[in-house]
């Protein structure tokens, strides 16, 4: 029960913090104009003329790929360049409760974000007749993509006590794992990899699994596939932590 | 009871902590010595979880620090070095912040974070972000994080450096008043600081303990132990006559010849004869008193002969 507390102090400060400086407002305003340029100007969500929000999904994952390691980059290395983490791990609460705390905070971030963009769901449904649950399946899916995403760039964030660092390196890996689905990357397999190899390859990929999602099938296998790979990279997130907070 | 047995802590090639053996009972405030990087901080770290051991155990009051961590850390307030703390937050969020994780809620809570606001006197800047604060204030929002949930054990990484002497003097009535029935350690290079709050001294040199006592105990092994300090109105010239005198060791004299320490041999007490010279002499002296030892020279003494030693080693 104390490690439910504990979690809510942790969830509120971090979340908190966020908007301590006016940082947090800056970021909504660059992510609401991002994901309305990319729609509009790049996903040609008019000259499509059809009633769906498939143009503003599509780019998620590349708005994702730039803002979430934004997001999450101080999380851990603030803590390590300050001494702070001295502080909170000789608090008694374990340490996949801080890991916790600092994600929730940051999904739930995004998640405002995402709310955020309700515009876009009032436009396409003054100008036709969309499917809603669709669009309900597709705000979900980007939701957990974005944590997927958030969970690579909280564990990057644990590797440095530079911010710069963790951004640059929760970006690599957060493009390997987006791009892991597309034909140039897979091109370099075919040929000599074998078959079960490039399927694997290509099922760690979270386009395949949110492009699913966004034409309104919910299946469990990509569920499950988001909720893994967040609950994989905290856990390497929490044994980092335990290795080499002192350096 | 904090017991520490064979504890060790190697970075790389470098031996930071070397089989530390160590135990602290209820009410004792351990003052913690040592050149910088002596191991004073490693140990600390060690003592509250934040570091694993390469080799030995700790035990805070009956709780193995790695085996039962959490169990140990709910007992342990701890400052550490710097006193970090959230810059972003006022003080009341931050104190706020830590009695929430440390599991008080409501009216409980309201209460411990009153209790340690008053106990270090911060009510005057509860409102302000902690990074708009002097450093006297950070370290004093540090300690009242470390006392905020009245613990068995508080383990304190120099709670003074940086204070101005005031402040000095508050943290140690604040230690003082703290200590009667809890452990209190605290590491400091400021010698003067373990007479005035400490009951028991312990002095590390390159991760190894090389004294373990009283500071009294401390003060005795100083060369100027039961020393006579006078200073002359105007200078004289039998003054050598005093090194002739029975359980004199030596005799120093400077600022002209106006300022002499006479020195006494081991369990020796001098005074009623350096006083009978001087009377006899019909001196003219402007003070005079006995030292009881001076614990720089001691920590200077102990600590190299600590460095010769692991030189000769290498």
């Amino acid at each position: 029960m104390t490690g439910w507390w504990s979690f809510l102090a942790i969830f509120k400060r971090e979340l908190l913090g966020y908007f301590a400086t006016p940082l947090a407002f800056i970021f909504i305003v660059i992510f609401l104009m991002l994901s309305g340029i990319f729609t509009f100007y790049l996903g040609d969500f008019y000259q499509r003329g059809q009633a769906d929000l498939q143009s503003f999904f599509t780019f998620h994952p590349w708005l994702y790929l730039i803002l979430v390691p934004a997001i999450a980059m101080r999380l851990w290395a603030e803590e390590r360049r300050s001494g702070t983490i001295e502080l909170i791990m000789t608090l008694p609460v374990s340490r996949w409760i801080w890991v916790a705390g600092k994600f929730a905070a940051g999904w739930v971030f995004i998640g405002l974000n995402l709310l955020l963009t309700f515009p876009m769901w009032l436009t396409v449904n003054y100008l036709g007749s969309p499917d809603n649950g669709v669009i309900l399946a597709g705000y979900l899916g980007s939701w957990l993509m974005a944590g997927g995403f958030l969970a690579i760039s909280c564990c990057m964030s644990a590797l440095s006590k530079s911010q710069v660092i963790a951004f640059v390196m929760s970006l690599l890996v957060c493009f390997l794992f987006t791009m892991s689905g597309y034909t140039m990357v897979l091109d370099v397999f075919y040929g000599w990899a074998p078959l079960w190899m490039i399927d694997a390859i290509a099922s760690i990929s979270f386009l395949n699994h949110f492009d699913s999602i966004t034409k309104g099938v919910i299946s469990l296998q990509d569920i499950l596939y988001f909720v893994s790979v967040i609950v994989a990279w905290l856990t390497a997130n929490t044994l980092l932590i335990a290795l080499n907070k002192a350096e | 009871m904090i017991r520490v047995e064979q504890l060790s802590k190697h970075f790389a090639d470098v031996t930071a902590v070397d089989k530390l053996d160590l135990q602290v009972g209820e009410g004792e405030v351990l003052g913690f010595l040592g050149p910088n990087g002596a191991g004073k901080s490693t140990t600390m770290k060690m003592l509250t979880g934040f570091l694993s051991p390469c080799s030995g155990k700790v035990s805070i009051c009956g709780h193995d620090i790695e085996k039962q961590r959490l169990e140990a850390q709910k007992i342990i307030g701890y400052l550490p070095e710097g006193a970090p703390s959230y810059g972003d937050m006022t003080v009341k969020q931050f104190l706020d912040f830590i009695a929430a994780i440390r599991g008080f809620r409501g009216v409980d809570k309201t209460r411990k974070v009153a209790e340690a606001v008053e106990k270090v006197s911060l009510q005057g800047v509860l409102g302000r972000s902690v990074e708009t604060l002097s450093k006297g204030f950070k370290r004093r929002v540090g300690l009242a994080q470390a006392i905020l949930h009245d613990p068995k054990v508080l383990i304190l990484d120099e709670p003074t450096d940086g204070l101005d002497p005031n402040q000095k003097q508050h943290v140690r009535e604040l230690i003082q008043n703290l200590s009667r029935d809890k452990i209190v350690i605290i590491s400091t290079h400021i010698l003067e600081e373990v007479t005035a709050v400490c009951t028991r001294a312990v002095i590390i040199a390159d991760g190894k303990l090389c004294s373990d006592g009283s500071p009294e105990q401390l003060l005795a092994q100083s060369r100027y132990h039961n020393a006579v300090n006078f200073h002359l109105a105007e200078p004289c010239d039998s003054l050598a006559l005093l090194g002739g005198i029975d359980g004199v060791a030596e005799v120093e004299i400077s600022e002209c010849g106006r300022r002499i320490v006479v020195l006494a041999q081991r369990g020796q007490f001098i005074y009623p004869q350096v006083d009978d010279f001087i009377r006899q002499r019909a001196l003219v002296i402007d003070s005079i008193s006995v030292e009881r030892g001076r614990l720089d020279e001691v920590f200077q003494r102990i600590t190299r002969l600590q460095e010769q030693k692991q030189e000769a080693v290498r």
